[in-house]
């Protein structure tokens, strides 16, 4: 589980957000889309915690995984410090991931993402569209400047972009792309902030997952400190039950 | 080479004076993918209530200049499924647990102390009377010396197990609660977390708890004054200290204040394999300062 990588590329793909490629042995793992990997961010103990972030691409055949990331608090400012060449000891591969077997060949899904929550959609939507499912993406941001990946997902479908302030593709949020485009998907997918998630969880009609970010200590069970709450009234860790959990499982 | 780590204690034949912390490993399970539990000196299990605790909402960690804050609540699923469930799962392995204890009243923490005690591979309690993250109590018995001492001499009266205290560092005086809770208990283990608080950038508190326990090597300095003042006090409790261990040379520093042997936490978090790598490290150690067993630097901070 404990793997040490080496940063091959790192690189500034829109406002502080981060993609840095790490080359790993990964021919032990079976990887799915929407699984992370628990980052140590430097070898001092300045930082004790590490960090969860999502898996954007996987290169099986290359030993490459790509993540991205945000540089927000001090910890991924350091990590987006990180030189090529340089080690990076990460806890690899965490949580459950997308089923991606939920869709069939023929079918048409809705892939929803919002800001730093876009990136484990890339991986997503690349394996989906592998296996002949039709992808149609909307994404969201803040602003033009915080956009990121959208020629990379027109790649696979169409796709549409929210600004919340407008100033690139349609002003608004998600919600308001997915009112004009309709809710005709067999499955919608979805990452990103959890009021983003709430509306989409309690207003889609077809079946979908979503896949929830919470502060972690451990990653890997332990520490009970990402924990949410089922429907059915039990406790779930989103860093080993989830991230990924059924439309209408969980209490957002 | 092996030998010079063992170490026996009440209740406890210690393969070696290393072990995680309660909180900081759950039950083992997830460990055991890692490396065998057998090579530890014990583990100290999560706490344990007398019924299922939820824990309080999230977010319940947020880090901290070289520490971080936990608010998990005590959640667990009860004592008679830890003992039905988590506790059978570690009967595979041949290393002593120390189950921590928790509750609200004196009545929670005797009834869980019976039944837990009573497991065949429990080897000794450990008393939490110093979890700041539960509103309704724990923390009284942590911070007054009378209290705390008919707690644990309550506890005593039905365990079959040796019971070791797990004192707080949010106290006044630690020597007094040490010396009071002496009177009735086989041993010590020190320090629980430190309670601090981190605002976000808006000026809010990170953690919905509000306030949470401080832990990991930022505390290192408070837990080493406390286990050194405790140990001039009572030259012969045993104590399991612990407060911010990160290396073998913390290691050393604790057993050098008097600790007689120690306990990992927040560092399980860091590096998964930290415990084993420091009963690793500890054992070239001993080599290389040519001693015949590790205690024989237990102390020495006193010479």
């Amino acid at each position: 589980m404990l793997q040490l990588a080496t940063a091959i590329s790192k690189s500034e793909i829109a406002d502080n957000i981060y993609e840095l490629v790490l080359k790993t042995a990964l021919g032990k793992y079976t990887l799915r889309p929407g699984q992370f990997v628990h980052v140590r961010v430097s070898k001092s103990v300045e930082h004790v915690l590490r960090r969860p972030i999502s898996i954007s691409n996987i290169d099986k055949g290359n030993n490459e995984i790509t993540i991205t990331f945000r540089a927000e608090g001090p910890g991924t400012k350091k990590l987006a410090e990180i030189k090529e060449g340089e080690t990076v000891d990460v806890l690899m591969p965490l949580g459950n991931g997308y089923n991606i077997e939920s869709a069939k060949a023929g079918e048409h899904v809705l892939i929803v993402g919002g800001g730093i929550g876009v990136p484990p959609l890339y991986e997503l939507s690349k394996q989906l569209h592998e296996r002949g499912v039709k992808t149609t993406h909307v994404l969201g941001f803040n602003s033009r400047k915080d956009v990121f990946y959208e020629a990379d997902f027109k790649a696979f479908g169409e796709t549409y972009v929210a600004t919340a302030d407008g100033t690139y593709g349609t002003k608004g949020f998600v919600t308001d792309v997915i009112g004009e485009i309709g809710t005709g998907f067999d499955k919608f997918y979805a990452c990103g902030p959890k009021v983003m998630l709430k509306v989409l969880d309690e207003t889609m009609p077809m079946d979908g997952f979503i896949s929830l970010e919470e502060r972690m200590g451990c990653g890997f069970g332990v520490c009970y400190a990402c924990v949410c709450d089922t429907k059915d009234g039990r406790q779930v860790k989103i860093c080993t039950d989830g991230p990924v959990f059924e439309k209408g499982a969980v209490v957002l | 080479m092996m030998d010079k780590l063992q170490i026996k204690l009440p209740g406890l034949d210690l393969k070696n004076p290393i072990m995680p912390a309660s909180g900081c490993f759950s039950f083992g399970e997830e460990f055991s993918h890692l490396y065998d539990l057998s090579e530890l000196g014990a583990i100290m299990i999560k706490a344990a209530t007398d019924e299922l605790r939820p824990g309080n909402k999230t977010p319940r960690v947020a880090e901290t200049s070289s520490g971080m804050l936990n608010a998990i609540g005590l959640q667990n699923p009860g004592v008679d499924h830890i003992i039905e469930n988590e506790l059978k799962f570690l009967e595979q392995y041949d290393v002593p647990v120390i189950a921590n204890v928790a509750g609200t009243k004196i009545e929670d923490y005797v009834e869980v102390a019976e039944k837990i005690s009573a497991a065949p591979n429990v080897s000794a309690l450990e008393l939490n009377i110093s979890c700041p993250n539960v509103k309704e109590g724990g923390i009284q018995f942590g911070t007054d010396p009378e209290t705390a001492y008919r707690l644990t001499a309550a506890v005593k009266e039905v365990s079959t197990k040796p019971v070791y205290v797990k004192l707080s560092p949010n106290v006044t005086n630690i020597v007094e609660m040490a010396k009071s809770v002496a009177k009735a208990a086989d041993g010590i283990s020190m320090i629980n977390t430190l309670i601090g608080m981190r605002l976000n950038n808006s000026g809010r508190p990170i953690l919905a708890n509000t306030t949470g326990g401080l832990s990991g090597p930022a505390i290192k300095p408070v837990a080493l004054n406390m286990v050194y003042q405790v140990r001039q006090a009572l030259p012969d409790i045993p104590i399991i200290g612990m407060g911010g261990i990160a290396t073998v040379d913390d290691v050393l520093d604790f057993i050098s204040v008097g600790a007689d042997a120690v306990a990992i936490g927040t560092m399980n978090f860091t590096n998964p394999y930290i415990c084993k790598e420091l009963i690793d490290e500890l054992g070239k150690k001993t080599e290389e300062m040519n001693l015949n067993h590790i205690h024989d630097i237990k102390g020495r901070a006193f010479l």
